[in-house]
């Protein structure tokens, strides 16, 4: 039972690993391309796991910032996982102890997230174990090849990579969104509220941790209202 | 050229900055939340999440436009068909490589 868990968050895990490759490729070809030597690079992909905010802080580390300059903005690109981490600590297994606990929060990434989301049961230990572990692996390797290979990977090859994450995510949100309203509504609203962010002069100075933030709080706090959600993980147990 | 002490520092920073963001709810909220309200909020988190950290930026994430879009529409007509995660990952790759393949 458990290492059919295990092996069921290794399965799921790999779509992650592939996208991560690439991305953490890049990171390694642009981190050593700037100066960082490679051990720091992959000691960083292995101990931050995340993608925007080890970027900033890798070009903070270049820029020689302050302490607290990187503590900071680490804080605020990364503030997300918070709610990543409070809404999935709501879909815990709970025969879960504390330490386990501690240790899955370690892998809570938007990828890693999403996928724990879509899991049809609570998680378990060894299936977010599983599911974590395929994800490091291809972050920590892709970044030591990207640093070692520097610029071998042609260009067209990196760019049409990069859109896999984010393919990833249409994956998760567009099914539900088809067949239930109030996810249609859900996801409808934080594009406009996005592209709102993105474009509109005002809005634009906030850095992007902050503005996914205040788009998700406002739209799920909308949505909540709105739409009362009728509790299916209740009813699957 | 980076002295070890201050890398190695910043390091630390950085990993105990994101680890803390990561481990603090799990450690504070251990029982089921049960105000309707939190509950149907969180049931929405993921989906306006990750719609946010999409759109717009998967539209300039590939060098070039046309093929951002191409890639991004063969995504969520594969999505449409409920096709996996991976099918739909690939599936957009493959457009945006086939875009730029002939010159967009």
């Amino acid at each position: 039972m458990k290492r059919q868990e295990f092996a069921e968050g290794i399965r799921d895990g790999v779509p992650i690993c592939l996208g991560y490759l690439s991305v953490s490729f890049a990171y390694g070809m642009m981190a050593v391309n700037s100066g960082m030597p490679i051990w720091s690079t992959v000691l960083i992909s292995l101990s931050n796991l995340t993608s925007a905010g080890q970027f900033a802080g890798t070009n903070l580390i270049l820029a020689g910032g302050t302490y607290l300059e990187i503590a900071m903005t680490t804080f605020i690109i990364n503030i997300r996982y918070f709610l990543m981490s409070l809404t999935m600590s709501q879909k815990i297994d709970s025969s879960m102890t504390m330490l386990q606990r501690f240790g899955i929060s370690f892998g809570i990434t938007d990828e890693i997230f999403a996928v724990s989301m879509q899991h049809p049961r609570d998680l378990t230990a060894p299936y977010m174990a599983g599911l974590i572990l395929t994800p490091v692996i291809g972050w920590t390797m892709g970044t030591f090849f990207g640093g070692i290979l520097t610029s071998l990977m042609p260009k067209m090859f990196s760019n049409a990579l990069n859109i896999a994450l984010y393919g990833m995510f249409i994956a998760i949100i567009v099914p539900p969104a088809r067949e239930q309203k109030a996810v249609l509504f859900t996801v409808v609203l934080a594009i406009v509220m996005s592209v709102a962010f993105t474009y509109l002069p005002v809005l634009s100075l906030l850095s992007g941790g902050w503005g996914i933030i205040i788009i998700t709080v406002i739209v799920s706090a909308i949505a909540a209202w709105f739409f009362p959600a009728d509790d299916k993980q209740e009813e699957r147990c | 050229m980076l002295s070890v002490s201050y890398s190695l520092t910043s390091i630390a920073v950085m990993a105990i900055m994101t680890y803390l963001i990561r481990v603090l709810p799990m450690a504070i909220f251990r029982k089921k939340i049960e105000r309707p309200f939190i509950r149907s909020f969180l049931n929405y988190v993921p989906y306006s999440v990750l719609a946010a950290m999409t759109f717009p930026a998967i539209f300039s994430c590939t060098g070039s436009t046309a093929s951002a879009w191409g890639g991004c529409i063969v995504a969520v007509l594969l999505a449409y068909w409920k096709r996996g995660l991976l099918t739909v990952a690939v599936g957009a790759s493959a457009a945006v490589f086939l875009i730029q393949l002939i010159g967009f």
